[in-house]
């Protein structure tokens, strides 16, 4: 864990690059972290890291991509087409969270 | 000022146009998950994935069975119980019961659901010629997003390049 900037703010990342400190992320360093990646968010988006932010908060881990389908009802294919190829990872990257570990 | 922070790497050149085949042979409940569980995670990492159900596989996809699949203790060393009470009547719908459960628990959807998963996150699911004349079914009698019934040279030639698993 190390600190760098994006979008202007100090922030703590891992190695990767994800954020480390669930309480340093906000709206404009979504929008970079999502840029960084060739994503520009829509409302849809934000729905979604909305919806991870929350449950995170609630639960203490990162949810599966079956999980943010089940509970905030955005359907699997909206969510390959929002955050393409690798959705659960690139989702948890501008949601300022840690990759999920689940399987399912 | 810090160092502009690192950007993770989510396409990654060398695994660009990586595809995947799991064979599903058996159509058990516990040997239908792993090749499930599988084509999920590869869809999710981006990876091109087919699934080819052939002999008991079939079970996964037929849609009169795919609800129902089961968990036959006899036999399978993997409950580490005596092999004759494993054959004790009712031991069967008992273990099903117990593993679907536990599926259940770990918040894994249960077998035709799963499909719907697969299929939503682009996966390809086929089914094999010679099961589906052994057990005289069409493809009316088959899960709807099955998308054809090939023989074995079709698989081989739409498995080019691809990673093979064998379950």
């Amino acid at each position: 864990m190390s600190l760098a900037t994006i979008a202007d703010q100090e922030v703590h990342v891992d190695e990767e690059g994800f954020l480390t400190e669930y309480d340093e992320w906000n709206e404009a360093l979504a929008r970079q972290l999502a840029a960084n990646i060739g994503i520009e968010l829509d409302d849809r988006h934000m729905e979604a890291i909305r919806f991870l932010r929350d449950d995170f908060e609630s639960e203490g881990e990162t949810a599966t991509l079956r999980r943010v389908t089940t509970l905030s009802g955005i359907p699997t294919k909206e969510l390959f087409q929002l955050f393409p190829k690798k959705p659960a990872k690139k989702l948890a990257y501008i949601a300022g969270l840690p990759k999920p570990t689940g399987c399912v | 000022m810090t160092l502009e922070a690192p950007v993770p790497v989510f396409d990654d050149e060398a695994t660009e146009g990586r595809k995947l085949a799991i064979i599903c042979s058996k159509g058990s409940l516990d040997m239908a998950y792993p090749g499930l569980v599988l084509a999920n995670a590869a869809l999710g990492e981006g990876i091109e994935t087919h699934l080819f159900f052939t002999f008991w596989g079939f079970d996964i996809i037929n849609k009169e069975t795919m609800g129902h699949l089961a968990f036959t203790p006899v036999g399978n060393p993997a409950t580490h119980m005596s092999p004759m009470l494993m054959g004790l009547p009712g031991m069967t719908s008992f273990a099903t019961h117990m593993m679907k459960k536990q599926m259940e628990g770990l918040d894994v959807p249960d077998v035709p659901e799963f499909l719907e998963l697969i299929t939503d996150a682009g996966g390809h699911l086929w089914a094999c010629q010679m099961s589906a004349d052994m057990m005289h079914l069409e493809a009316a009698d088959l899960y709807d997003r099955v998308e054809g019934i090939i023989n074995a040279a079709d698989f081989i030639e739409l498995s080019d390049g691809a990673q093979i698993i064998f379950i």
